[in-house]
């Protein structure tokens, strides 16, 4: 019967609001700060964000060789 | 009074109480705590590939682990695997089904899979002498949006029966389905120590799911429309979701609400794709309008754009050493970037 499908999906939402409900949140300023530092601690070594020296770059572009 | 009305009188205190208590541990927003970080570099980058062979709509991209090699979709019917560094084809995977909508690559290296409108998702072994099917995960009742291997023996797939499954690979079947979406699910994406994924769907909603019990632990608002593209933030803390309401978006799962909308005036072309750089402080975000845009994820500004493709950016990805990123367009074509 559907009247029992719907009591059934309004009990799941209301399980699911509970346990979503019980979890305990950080306040915003520590979870903003803790990003920072993240992102601080590992930016000398993000490729894209400092560069990638031609020398070490797999990617550079393949010049063709030319034979004097 | 009835039980229905019983259940959501309860369920919207619920919601109030939810909304209060993000109220409270909304102490201060993300722009006021970066606003003393250094703005990021003005990022530009140089078309370094452009890989040529789909002979129609490239719709998704995965990187191998070793960085080098990489497989994408098309639906031209094929899988390629490229070796990213000269640029060549290392193997072609002709599909069954040429709606594919997803690809990915086994962290091993041994192991690709693919699905899309046929609503499986089928392993393939790269590495006996001939790429064979290992097998065809089949039980979706919808499309399959998206597919992750955790190891040789489980995948995770997102599908448009809005629900997610993890795979056992050796019996072929559903070990846990993860159900909690009203809308098809379009991408997933594995927290960095894989206990946890998160999914986005059509009912514009991202969810947290814990693997192994199958329970959906927290819920993403913010969103006005459909969540095609996900990714966890690199320390796992944080996760970032693109949307058909042209806008990315950054929540922050121990404060469990939004901190930035990365969005601009000038752009409404809905999000088709995302990848992080390797701090996390780099989106590179794929739209429709053809554009890849480059957003500082801390203090929520555009610092570059990654032009050249000829039609929609429908996937992007980073590889683990950051090294470059690679986009894929519906222009048949892929380039990588650094």
């Amino acid at each position: 019967m559907s009247t029992n499908n719907n009591i059934a999906q309004a009990r799941k939402l209301v399980e699911q609001l509970r346990i979503e409900a019980g979890y305990e949140r950080i306040k915003v300023s520590k979870a903003a700060a803790d990003l920072m530092s993240y992102c601080e601690q590992h930016a000398r070594s993000d490729p894209l964000l400092v560069g990638v020296p031609t020398s070490e770059n797999p990617f550079k572009d393949k010049k063709p060789c030319i034979i004097l | 009074m009835g039980e229905m009305e019983q259940m959501k009188k309860e369920a919207e205190a619920l919601k109030t109480q939810i909304e209060a208590a993000r109220k409270a541990a909304h102490d201060t927003d993300m722009a006021s705590a970066a606003s003393g970080v250094a703005p990021a570099p003005r990022v530009q980058l140089k078309t370094r590939r452009t890989l040529k062979g789909h002979l129609a709509k490239i719709y998704a991209m995965h990187w191998c682990t070793d960085n080098r090699l990489m497989v994408s979709a098309s639906q031209d019917g094929k899988l390629l695997i490229w070796d990213s560094h000269t640029g060549n084809k290392v193997n072609a995977v002709p599909l069954k089904s040429s709606w594919v909508m997803t690809c990915a690559y086994a962290p091993s290296g041994n192991l690709v899979a693919s699905g899309g409108l046929d609503n499986m998702c089928t392993v393939y072994n790269l590495k006996t002498p001939v790429i064979k099917t290992v097998k065809e995960l089949d039980a979706h009742t919808g499309y399959l949006s998206c597919a992750r291997f955790l190891s040789d023996t489980e995948v995770l797939t997102a599908s448009g029966d809005t629900t997610c499954a993890l795979w056992d690979l050796e019996t072929g079947k559903q070990k846990t389905v993860f159900l909690n979406h009203v809308g098809d699910c379009m991408c997933l994406s594995l927290s960095p120590d894989m206990n946890s994924f998160v999914s986005g769907a059509c009912d514009s909603l991202a969810k947290l799911w814990d693997i192994r019990d199958g329970q959906c632990k927290q819920t993403f608002l913010g969103h006005t429309s459909d969540i095609n593209a996900i990714s966890f933030y690199p320390g796992g803390n944080a996760i970032i979701t693109g949307s058909d309401d042209c806008t990315c978006k950054m929540y922050d799962l121990r404060a469990d609400q939004e901190l930035i909308t990365y969005q601009d005036a000038a752009l409404n072309s809905g999000v088709t794709s995302l990848a992080l750089s390797m701090s996390g402080r780099l989106i590179f975000a794929g739209y429709d309008d053809f554009n890849c845009n480059i957003w500082d994820s801390l203090k929520g500004e555009k610092v570059g754009v990654l032009s050249g493709h000829d039609n929609r950016v429908s996937c992007t990805g980073v590889p683990p050493d950051g090294m470059c990123v690679c986009t894929g367009s519906w222009d048949s074509f892929l380039k990588i970037w650094n």
